[in-house]
């Protein structure tokens, strides 16, 4: 996760900072919506639950993951290349600590439904935490198209 | 690969270094800053942490009570004392640094933050999961479940706070500190959000430590 100087030279001036989407304040709710169904379905081990507080919790995050993506999709200007340099490498390493977590749940004999969405939760997780990392980093930079018209 | 500087004249929040603060930095201009050079990632650190992984995944199958006390206290303990210290001990101090001091700090520090915090996190968690199974605290039936339970919510609010705006400030401002021209405003508000994320979750590590001490007791 090295940056290259191409893209490094392509920074904003200080205080240019571009108008963005709230990305990291709906990337928070979502995931505290996560937590809140894994704590949820944990809570109440090994009794059967009713899933649909956990459904509905899962839904809302995962909305809240689309329109995250979605408002900054629609964001003029963002640096892109450095948004999927940084994420990429965040989603190989969370994928690693998702897949232990997950490793754990299965070893516990865990099944069913509530295997079935404590793995949503979880990929939403693996999936919105290396966006809130790469959009963070992304934000400070620039694209080279943007600073340097020669690109 | 050489140095950077960083010019001192866009932050505002502290006074600027005077020139040649820094040993070995005789070519920067008046009010410029050299930083040392750095992986954002240590790649010396990564066999460790697979090692550590490795191991982990081992006591977890394994399920013996040992092991997996072992990395749950380790972890948990790792977790514990660098959040406190940052937030607590470190973070006051950062504060009232210099800006030729804070940024070679932070270079030094922030990017063995990046594989020490994430490896702790996972340690303490997934060894801690597999503990309370194999101790029978998980069940509902426990006669303690309720700190249990309290204990799942102040990790989760924790989690939130680490991986919503510690982590990310941690990566970029390792990002910001590689450029050719750092912005030190940058640096500056992302190493605020980092130590204040450190003191809040510093501070919940304290319900954690309540927690854990009453489970433990009984």
């Amino acid at each position: 996760m090295t940056s290259d100087a191409s893209a490094a030279a392509a920074e904003p001036p200080a205080g240019s900072e571009q108008r963005l989407p709230p990305v990291t304040q709906l990337g928070m709710t979502s995931l505290a919506l996560v937590v809140a169904g894994g704590i949820y379905l944990a809570a109440h081990i090994p009794n059967s639950v009713s899933l649909a507080p956990a459904i509905a919790l899962l839904a809302a995050s995962v909305l809240l993951l689309a329109g995250n993506l979605l408002a900054l999709a629609r964001t003029p200007g963002f640096a892109w290349g450095r948004f999927f340099e940084v994420a990429k490498w965040a989603l190989l390493a969370y994928a690693v600590i998702g897949g232990m977590i997950e490793y754990a749940f299965v070893r516990d004999h865990l099944s069913g439904g509530p295997l079935v969405v404590l793995t949503m939760l979880l990929v939403v997780w693996v999936v919105h935490v290396p966006v809130l990392i790469a959009f963070t980093v992304a934000r400070y930079a620039t694209p080279v198209s943007a600073a340097d018209p020669a690109h | 690969m050489a140095d950077v500087t960083v010019s001192a004249a866009t932050a505002s929040a502290v006074p600027a270094a005077p020139a040649g603060a820094v040993a070995g930095a005789p070519a920067a201009p008046p009010g410029a800053v050299q930083r040392p050079d750095f992986q954002i990632v240590p790649r010396a650190g990564l066999p460790i942490v697979a090692v550590v992984l490795a191991l982990l995944i081992a006591a977890i199958a394994a399920n013996k009570l040992w092991p997996l006390e072992f990395f749950h206290v380790v972890g948990g303990a790792t977790w514990t004392i660098v959040d406190l210290f940052l937030g607590f001990v470190l973070g006051p101090i950062i504060g009232r640094m210099s800006i030729p001091a804070r940024v070679e700090l932070t270079t030094r520090l922030m990017p063995k933050m990046v594989l020490i915090m994430p490896t702790a996190v996972t340690v303490t968690l997934a060894a801690g999961w597999q503990l309370a199974s194999y101790l029978g605290t998980v069940q509902s039936s426990y006669a303690l479940h309720g700190w249990v339970v309290a204990s799942y919510i102040v990790v989760g609010v924790m989690s939130v706070i680490a991986l919503g705006l510690l982590e990310p400030a941690n990566i970029a401002v390792l990002f910001e500190l590689k450029k050719p021209q750092p912005n030190p405003a940058v640096i500056e508000r992302l190493m605020k959000r980092f130590i204040y994320c450190a003191a809040i979750t510093g501070t919940m590590q304290i319900a954690t430590l309540v927690i854990m001490t009453k489970l433990a007791s009984g």
